[in-house]
């Protein structure tokens, strides 16, 4: 029962909280009766209109989310097949039929077929995975909840951005049944490799501009439903980091796609018109000069693809860093520590992405003078993501942490993306990149940031925004042994490649390094990093269960299971409404983050929509309002 | 049902700006991202090359070129006439300057059509050389860019311009908002056109 002392202002009157909540439960039961009603007496929104064009970005969300799931998974198929041939190079093995006669014939996989299990793997795990799934489906769903938003600026380019991106998806599956296979240039697609290989990729080209398509209209999208559409109160520094980290990412997709993009162009009329961009001049191919015109370079396409592709890495972070900062927050019952140099560091390293691209390409040959730049700005990248860690670090000092399910992953979070993050250094120096460039080194730096990095901070974040998307709470018990099962074995699979990658192994060998003498003792660990990769795919089944399980059959529970304090939580129901997501328009009070705050006794969190205090309007146009209220008050 | 967005046709006070308005200058700082990376592999290969030809050697035809600047900046200016009649409430002016609009647009498509066809004719294609490959890749993507302005006028002014009797002020917008892209697809030929045609 609430104390006298706590009141609400709805519209010029200020009402208990009981009142309050009867009032709003009241406006939501007309306001569903009102459209149900309209369904009867207009038109019933069709299943198609609902469900698959949708413009709610909610759904939109959904969409993104399954599908991008749905990639995941295959993309970490692609991953196990290769490591079988990684484990046991030369071995038929029985599942590897259903790669075809064409590519691993008796069961035997062929090294183009590993090249194209390699390319496609990168391709789909950032490009159709990660992305999708961190900025389209979390993206979507929380920002315009987080704001206070009716929905995204622009509903019919959401829907448009969706469904760019899912034939780009289609596309790119296509190709594998594309005389000569998939594109196997590897994600980066190096020409003149690229500019020489199979029609495949021509198709990756191909996909690739409707990905690019679909990320530049969803990038503006959020910008300016971040920009325009916060709800009354919402200012910048009220907004939660998730906010904060979707609006920087969105500039970087917004402004490092497009590079990429031109050097696909450039690609596809190499390929397509024979032009020559990255050809050199007297290209020898299969002991036959290349019958082109030549005078290209093929070190502007590695210019221009890592002009996207290194922002690129911190659109696959910054979200999950979001996601993880709202968890600790809420689970540790305390403000976030340093909430304006999160922010700061976060705006600061969107800037600086910008300018590190050519750490990428120390071993380019592009002279000492360029490559000390390059080292220095990738030397002051790092200040600004420590900042980050060691914010969210901090905020675990002296709290009664709460380890459910998501809070678990979001804490293996810290120190896996630690590991990523530092292994990164070496890579970054120009000299010690020499050894390392190249090497397994860098597929374990990278993948421990991706990996138990950015796909832990998705596990965390489905836990914890599952009970707002289907009113039920996911198992905790099947939760913690997708989370331990998963925490061992990615070790498993992901240290190894530090010590192999010292040990002089290449990557991209279709081998393994077998034919190393001088790594052999580096070399046995494929079999273990095997082994752990399919443990790990069999500790992903007690999720996919408890994912579908729950959506059932789940405990229900209510709007703010989690005693959140940011508006999606407080303000909306869970599911949210369908259409314009908040019965009343939220009137945002404060920042994001007031847990265990001392001046307030009535509970350890405080919404950023409630208003506290005396009878007297203690703030103007403070408190819950109706639709009309709001309205007269913005003019 | 029908959800109002806010900001959709009036500013937002505290950024002065509508939604669609500020979505166009994103997207064009986009655009500029795109023609910013052909321009630099321009100058890069360029730079790179022992010989580099000139344009006016290799035979581009700066008459035909020149006529083409002065048809497509016209083309702005129009745009702009017709933006301004919405504005006063005239719609019958404001569809006619969105025509003349068109009507430069679809002139300098001509033009670039008989250009590209006289290139054509003597075997210079894309694959000839790299200056070619650069010439055909960069006005070639310029003119979908024109097309796409074409296909959106077209739909302003004919089936688009429905809105007038319901939303004026939004369709008046709606042209503002490609007003600002035409004059950026202008602004990518300005460009082009000394940097292909006459250096």
């Amino acid at each position: 029962m609430a104390s006298p002392k706590r009141q609400l202002r709805v519209g010029k009157q200020w009402l208990f909280a009981d009142d309050a909540e009867k009032l709003l439960r009241e406006a939501i039961r007309i306001r569903e009766e009102e459209e149900r009603e309209a369904g009867l007496h207009e038109h019933h929104e069709s299943f198609i209109r609902k469900y698959v064009f949708s413009t709610d970005h909610k759904w939109i969300g959904i969409q993104y989310g399954i599908t991008a799931l749905c990639f995941l998974l295959f993309g970490f198929s692609l991953m196990l097949l290769m490591r079988l041939q990684l484990a046991a190079p030369g071995k038929a093995w029985g599942i590897l039929k259903i790669l075809g006669e064409s590519r691993a014939p008796g069961g035997v996989m062929l090294p183009e077929a590993y090249n194209q299990l390699g390319a496609m793997h990168g391709t789909i795990m950032v490009f159709l995975a990660i992305v999708p799934l961190a900025v389209g489906a979390f993206g979507n769903y929380l920002v315009p909840l987080m704001i206070g938003a009716p929905d995204m600026a622009f509903p019919k380019l959401n829907m448009a951005s969706y469904w760019c991106y899912f034939p780009g998806g289609v596309v790119m599956l296509a190709s594998f049944a594309v005389t000569g296979g998939t594109a196997a240039s590897g994600w980066t697609s190096y020409p003149p490799l690229s500019d020489i290989a199979t029609s495949g990729q021509t198709w990756w080209l191909a996909g690739m501009i409707f990905l690019i398509t679909s990320s530049l209209l969803g990038s503006v999208n959020f910008l300016v439903t971040i920009i325009q559409l916060r709800a009354k109160g919402m200012t910048f520094m009220r907004m939660p980091f998730f906010v904060w980290a979707q609006f920087v990412t969105s500039f970087l997709l917004l402004l490092a796609f497009p590079p990429l993009e031109a050097a696909g162009v450039l690609q596809l009329m190499d390929r397509v018109a024979h032009t020559s961009f990255f050809l050199p001049s007297g290209l020898v191919v299969s002991g036959q000069l290349l019958n082109v015109a030549g005078g290209g370079n093929p070190v502007l396409w590695q210019h221009l693809f890592w002009f996207l592709a290194h922002p690129e890495v911190y659109v696959l972070i910054l979200p999950a860093m979001g996601i993880i900062s709202e968890i600790i927050a809420c689970n540790t019952r305390k403000p976030l520590w340093g909430y304006k140099s999160l922010v700061a560091a976060v705006i600061f390293l969107g800037f600086m992405s910008f300018v590190v691209w050519a750490h990428h390409m120390f071993l380019t040959g592009m002279g000492t003078v360029i490559s000390a730049f390059f080292q220095t700005t990738t030397m002051i990248i790092s200040v600004p993501s420590v900042v980050i860690l060691t914010a969210l670090l901090m905020s675990l000092w002296g709290a009664s942490i709460r380890f459910n399910t998501p809070m678990l992953f979001a804490l293996a979070f810290l120190p896996m993306f630690g590991i990523g993050g530092l292994t990164g250094l070496p890579l970054g120096l120009a000299a010690t990149d020499i050894h390392l460039h190249d090497t397994y080194y860098v597929i374990g730096h990278f993948h421990y940031v991706v990996a138990p990095g950015t796909i832990f901070a998705m596990f965390a974040g489905i836990y914890f925004w599952f009970p707002k998307i289907t009113g039920r709470q996911m198992n905790e018990f099947l939760g913690k042994v997708h989370f331990w099962g998963s925490l061992v074995c990615i070790n498993g699979v992901f240290f190894p490649m530090f010590i192999q990658g010292l040990a002089g192994i290449s990557r991209r060998l279709y081998d393994g390094g077998q034919q190393y003498a001088h790594a052999q003792h580096a070399y046995g660990t494929n079999v273990f990093m095997s082994a752990s990769a399919w443990v790990l795919f069999l500790f992903q089944i007690p999720f996919i269960f408890n994912f579908f399980g729950s959506m059932m059959f789940g405990k229900k529970v209510g709007s703010n299971p989690w005693q959140a304090t940011t508006l999606e939580w407080g303000a909306t129901t869970s599911p949210p409404l369908g259409h314009g997501n908040f019965a009343v328009v939220p009137v945002v009070q404060r920042g994001p983050y007031e847990y265990s705050n001392p001046e307030y006794t009535e509970a350890d969190f405080l919404p950023q929509h409630v208003v506290v205090g005396a009878p007297e309007p203690a703030s103007p146009g403070g408190g819950l309002l109706t639709h009309g209220a709001a309205a007269q008050q913005e003019h | 049902m029908h959800i109002e967005i806010p900001y959709n046709v009036s500013p937002r006070p505290d950024t002065g700006l509508y939604n669609a308005k500020l979505g166009i200058w994103l997207f064009l700082a986009s655009e500029v991202m795109l023609f910013g990376a052909l321009f630099s592999s321009l100058i890069l290969i360029r730079s790179g090359a022992a010989h580099w030809p000139h344009g006016y050697e290799e035979g581009l035809n700066i008459p035909l070129a020149t006529l083409n600047t002065l048809v497509l900046i016209s083309s702005s200016v129009t745009v702009v006439l017709a933006w301004a009649n919405l504005r006063l409430g005239n719609l019958k002016k404001g569809r006619m300057y969105l025509g003349f609009t068109l009507l430069c647009a679809l002139g300098f498509m001509v033009i670039k059509g008989i250009e590209y066809t006289d290139k054509f004719k003597l075997g210079h294609l894309p694959s000839t050389n790299n200056f070619y490959a650069i010439y055909f890749t960069m006005t070639g993507l310029h003119g979908l860019h024109v097309l796409g302005g074409m296909i959106v006028f077209g739909y302003l002014i004919g089936p688009g311009a429905k809105m007038w009797d319901t939303e004026r002020a939004r369709y008046t917008n709606r042209i503002e908002v490609a007003g600002l892209y035409w004059h950026f697809v202008d602004l990518v030929w300005i460009f082009l056109f000394p940097i292909l045609y006459l250096l």
